[in-house]
């Protein structure tokens, strides 16, 4: 593949990426205000907000640590838009196949929950700071429990030695629930149950939105964030919800529709495509929208416990009936 | 884009400067599904740093004087002020009281007074797109 060829799909992706998060982000508004009887904004609110940030005014607080608080919020949108080249796009690989892998989107997924940590450290407001703390507290409890679910899958599929096991591509291109048995499925679903509940968190969405909690700590990490900056972080925030429910979708349903359906070539890819991007809306609205409808904020020691006691011992489970099912089959 | 951006994309965030409480709950009564002002793309916000808009309620203590002040500096350019209540437009039934230093004119400009004790919610959300006018033609100025 030529270098300009890469340099194209990744330009793509990207737009591509921003446009569908800012998008998804409106549909999320409008299906949570029809769950409360309400109208709801227009789908295309997300944009409107955006266009309003980038006119208004930055701030950056006097007493903020300049440099650190205005590097924060192009640090989150950029890690934000490069886990999207790592993501597999429905029948597309990702771009930067065999340039990194599912550890590396991890670590571009803890990057901007870290990058508004400092940001809220940096921001020189109290509140900013109890934000900033509780990001972390977060990021520490729903750590675990993503790594072993990640782990547990790509030991499976190293056991099967069909190429390197941590890669986004290959986890995608082999889904395990047919290389299973009867434990084994029971231990995927668990999983899945697991890294569906981790999604919230990870997006610090009701009822994981402890670091804004704006009723509670006025907006907390984004306290003294306005403006551009304000916006950057709205952009990387949509972004991140693509790209963990397209973590989701790869990990556990990257199953096409176009085979099944007879369909070649060009037409199957945009029908794979369509149908990829319509399982990140479905994982999206399943473990955002619905969820953060449906239940109150909870607080930080019943989030870390929670983490670290129930989702973990069940992520934990999972992994343990994957070894199981192994050593059954064997 | 322009200031025309602020049209379907307004945020909103409350002081309450000595209110009696009234004027607090019939904003958030323009929240609740019958009235649903994030259909126009209002939203109440948690800081003003990500406002558009202040909305002003009650006379204002003399406590309350200098945070409404600092408050206002904090929300960044271009920005309006809405003043809920007629205790807000003009101290109302607190009128001379010792520990009021209003009415909110007073303190910080004002750019729409929506009067009532406490207003309707429809009257509410007509000053708060009233305030958009305003903030069309800081726009247009610069
Ligand atoms: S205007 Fe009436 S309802 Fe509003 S704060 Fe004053 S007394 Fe209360």
């Amino acid at each position: 593949m030529s270098g300009w060829l890469v340099v194209g799909q990744a330009a793509l992706v990207l737009l591509g990426g921003g446009i569908v998060g800012l998008f998804y982000r409106g549909v999320d508004r409008k299906i949570a205000a029809r769950m409360q009887a309400r109208i709801g904004p227009p789908l295309r609110q997300p944009f409107l907000d955006l266009g309003k940030l980038l006119v208004k005014e930055t701030v950056i607080p006097k007493t903020a640590v300049a440099w650190l608080f205005s590097a924060m919020p192009f640090l989150a949108v950029i890690a934000s838009f490069t886990a999207l080249l790592y993501l597999p796009w429905g029948p597309f690989g990702p771009v930067l196949e065999g340039h990194g892998d599912a550890i590396l989107v991890l670590y571009l997924l803890a990057v901007p929950a870290l990058a508004m940590a400092l940001g809220g450290f940096a921001s020189g407001s109290p509140l900013g700071v109890v934000g900033a703390q509780r990001e972390l507290v977060m990021l520490v409890s729903y750590e675990f429990p993503l790594a072993v679910v990640l782990v547990a899958l790509a030991w499976r599929l190293s056991t099967l030695g069909l190429g390197p096991a941590f890669s986004l591509g290959v986890l995608a291109q082999n889904p395990l629930w047919g290389a299973v048995g009867p434990l084994g499925i029971l231990g995927l679903a668990i999983l899945l149950v697991s890294l569906l509940v981790v999604t919230p968190a990870e997006l610090a969405k009701i009822p994981f939105d402890i670091p804004e909690a704006e009723t509670e700590i006025a907006g907390g990490l984004f306290v003294e964030y306005s403006g551009t900056y304000l916006a950057l972080f709205y952009l990387a925030d949509a972004v991140r919800t693509v790209v963990m429910a397209g973590l989701v979708v790869a990990l556990f349903v990257p199953y096409g529709i176009a085979g099944p359906l007879g369909l070649r070539g060009a037409a199957a890819q945009v029908v794979d495509l369509l149908f990829w991007l319509l399982k990140v809306f479905f994982v999206m609205v399943l473990a955002v929208t619905t969820v953060r409808v449906g239940m109150a904020r909870l607080k930080v020691d019943q989030i870390a416990r929670g983490f670290w006691w129930r989702i973990t011992a069940l992520a934990l489970g999972g992994l343990l009936l994957l070894v199981l099912d192994k050593v059954v089959m064997a | 884009m322009g200031l025309s951006a602020f049209k379907r994309a307004l945020w909103v965030f409350h002081v309450a400067t000595g209110s009696c409480n009234g004027c607090d709950i019939e904003i958030v009564a323009a929240l609740t599904p019958r009235y649903d002002v994030e259909r126009f793309g209002i939203r109440l916000v948690g800081t003003p740093r990500h406002a558009d808009v202040l909305l002003v309620t009650g006379p204002v203590t003399r406590m309350m004087a200098e945070r409404l002040k600092r408050i206002y500096e904090q929300t960044p350019d271009p920005k309006a002020v809405v003043v809920v209540g007629g205790c807000g437009s003009t101290s109302g039934v607190f009128y001379e009281s010792y520990n009021v230093v209003g009415p909110v004119d007073r303190i910080i400009p004002v750019d729409v007074y929506v009067p009532g004790c406490p207003p309707r919610p429809e009257a509410i959300i007509d000053g708060v797109v009233k305030a958009v006018a305003k903030l069309e033609k800081l726009g247009a100025k610069v």
